[in-house]
């Protein structure tokens, strides 16, 4: 077993299929002469799958070990979490709290971060933001939003 | 003589005051991100592309390309001074770079990396200023069919230029190509996999996949491990190089020169592919090989120039047919099109300020480049001792902000996230991004120049094979791929990137 790509096939067989069937039942697939939407990513989408199968039944013949290293799960929550948070709050909350919570979050993903050092880096980055966007390239947008009453 | 006249024009354009300051900005911001881990020129682009709105074309394009030859040159600062190359492109000069700055001549190896880049650089300003306007014309005869077999050509060229598994760096290509079908088809106005929500109707927005690909995934790969960056030198003395140095590195720095400019032309990756090439024709040629891998002052000289070359060159197909060579070049068009230009063949004489501007601006911003980079390098050196911990809850910010400002839409940031996620998998699972990315932007251009070949031809697929020019590049598009899965070169090709992790 080679569960690397066993994993890697996995992931090209569930994107050659779901984009190959919503090409395939959900659009005009139409014909090589007046191709509808459907057709390009219907031959797309049966080269992935194909692709994954091929991947898949050579990891099943062989065999090879498998040691993955990861980032810690509190930094992948932290690193992703930041720009949803930006996502959410940057109309409501506006743009200076937005960057705040962005880097407090980002900065937290540093292994062993304590939370005043984060505050204290999400602070400094936020003037430096506040400096560079705002004043420096004029980008249009509220320094505090309406959900804060401002 | 149209090539001085239009070197001339060039030189006019990039060199108002105003141009410099852009041009020395976006040098500037290259040396940096190329200095800084976590963040290529890629993301940087990225980021940057929305707030070039309020420059003129020139202006902004200058700025774009400087940051991407920049990163180039600020990549071996970090590559020689604690052998960690900020990007792919510099790992080779890690090799003997490092060595030389662990026997204490960090000085001379920054200014042989330096020194030969700028030469490669004029030389490849030259080479771009000669070939493109002949490209053009070529170009300017180019329908439906040509564009499709070049493209094929470009992303058969990307999965053969990037490291691991054929297959699966197909299989990314492909999934590439989908995901930048999402949206409104151009045909039909039919809606294709917006899963309803009216924000995918113009599609994936480019700029939040780059930056999610590049930016995030990279910044989870930088937390897997604590990186101890110490460098070996804190103060740099001693920059010039002897007289037996120069003497040493020019004829590397020559041949470097020509196999950057040659490579960096092919889609997909050239200038890494160049750097990997000269060192391996230094090693080759040289009387003493053994002192490769030691300190051999040539085995920076060479990879230094060719992968400035490349990085140069690969401007040509971009400039002369509108088809981007890496994702870097995706971006310049990005920004072309934020600007209003469409771009292609008609570029250069419609455009011609814009042209010759942004070729002239190269030189420029070489010359620029070493004048950052030894003088100052005091500073870089001073910017490696950054914390990480500092570094990239930063670079999350301005990509957030970035991303925001392309289209004020939070959907964006959505995106940019479940890519990064993405991006991240694929890593571990050793999948190829940049192959991805160049299929992405292909997509919409690709499928376009599909159906019209095809209804041109009345349904007849032999159109590709009874046109000369398109036959000619999907036989080598074959040729390519067919080489990739032959053993032995398949071989090779694995201890080429081995070197690279």
């Amino acid at each position: 077993m080679d569960i690397k790509n066993l994993a890697a096939s996995l992931v090209l067989l569930v994107t050659g299929l779901s984009f190959g069937l919503t090409s395939f039942f959900g659009m005009d697939v139409g014909s090589a002469l007046r191709m509808g939407p459907g057709y390009f990513p219907l031959v797309l989408s049966i080269l992935i799958t194909g692709i994954g199968l091929a991947v898949g039944l050579k990891a099943v013949t062989v065999s090879v070990p498998f040691h993955p290293q990861y980032a810690p799960v509190r930094s992948i929550v932290a690193i992703i979490a930041a720009p949803i948070l930006f996502g959410m709050t940057i109309r409501g909350l506006g743009f200076v709290p937005a960057v705040l919570l962005t880097a407090i979050s980002a900065a937290m993903a540093a292994k062993g971060q304590r939370p005043h050092i984060a505050a204290v880096i999400a602070l400094a980055i936020t003037a430096f933001c506040l400096a560079v966007f705002y004043y420096g390239l004029g980008l249009p947008v509220r320094l505090f939003g309406p959900w804060i009453g401002v | 003589m149209d090539f001085i006249s239009n070197l001339a024009l060039g030189l006019s354009a990039a060199l108002t005051p105003y141009n410099i300051l852009f041009c020395f900005v976006g040098t500037l911001l290259g040396t940096l991100v190329g200095v800084l881990p976590g963040i290529g020129p890629t993301a940087t682009i990225a980021m940057l592309l929305p707030i070039t709105l309020s420059l003129s074309p020139e202006t902004s394009l200058i700025m774009l390309a400087g940051i991407y030859y920049g990163a180039q040159y600020g990549g071996s600062t970090t590559a020689i001074l604690i052998n960690l190359p900020g990007e792919s492109s510099s790992a080779v000069t890690a090799l003997d770079g490092y060595q030389m700055a662990r026997q204490g001549r960090a000085g001379p190896a920054l200014a042989a990396a330096a020194l030969s880049s700028f030469f490669a650089g004029t030389i490849a300003t030259v080479f771009v200023a000669a070939l493109a306007p002949p490209l053009t014309k070529i170009a300017l005869q180019f329908g439906s069919p040509e564009y499709f077999a070049l493209m094929v050509l470009g992303l058969a060229a990307s999965v053969v230029l990037a490291s691991g598994s054929v297959l699966k760096t197909i299989a990314m290509v492909s999934m590439g190509l989908i995901f930048g079908l999402v949206g409104t088809d151009i045909n039909t106005g039919a809606m294709r996999f917006t899963l309803g929500r009216a924000e995918l109707a113009d599609g994936l927005n480019f700029v939040a996949v780059a930056v999610g690909i590049f930016g995030i995934a990279e910044i989870l790969r930088n937390l897997e491990v604590t990186v101890q960056r110490i460098a070996v030198v804190k103060r740099v003395a001693g920059l010039w190089p002897s007289r037996e140095d120069l003497k040493t590195i020019f004829a590397p720095a020559c041949r470097g020169t020509a196999l950057g400019s040659a490579l960096g032309v092919l889609p997909g990756g050239g200038a890494i592919l160049a750097s990997f090439a000269s060192y391996a024709l230094e090693k080759k040629i040289s009387k003493t090989p053994e002192r490769f891998g030691k300190g051999a002052i040539e085995g920076v000289a060479g990879p230094e120039a060719a992968n400035n070359a490349g990085a140069q060159t690969s401007f040509i197909p971009m400039l002369t047919l509108g088809v981007p060579a890496n994702p870097v070049m995706a971006l310049m068009i990005g920004a072309m099109i934020i600007q209003g230009i469409v771009p292609g063949p008609q570029v250069a004489t419609s455009q011609p300020v814009l042209f010759w501007g942004l070729i002239a601006s190269m030189w420029i911003g070489n010359f620029l480049l070493v004048v950052l980079n030894l003088p100052l390098i005091g500073l870089w050196v001073r910017l490696l001792t950054v914390p990480y911990a500092v570094l990239f809850p930063a670079i999350l910010a301005f990509a957030s902000i970035g991303v925001y400002s392309v289209n004020s839409n939070t959907f964006d940031l959505y995106v940019m996230a479940a890519f990064g996620v993405f991006g991240y998998v694929l890593a571990k699972l050793e999948f190829e991004p940049a192959p991805m990315l160049l299929g992405f932007v292909l997509g919409p251009l690709l499928e376009e120049h599909l159906r019209r070949a095809m209804t041109i031809s009345h349904g007849d697929p032999m159109v590709f094979v009874n046109r000369p020019i398109s036959a000619t590049l999907l036989v080598v598009a074959m040729a390519v791929l067919a080489i990739a899965f032959i053993p032995d070169i398949a071989k090779r090709r694995k201890e080429v990137f081995v070197e690279e992790d």
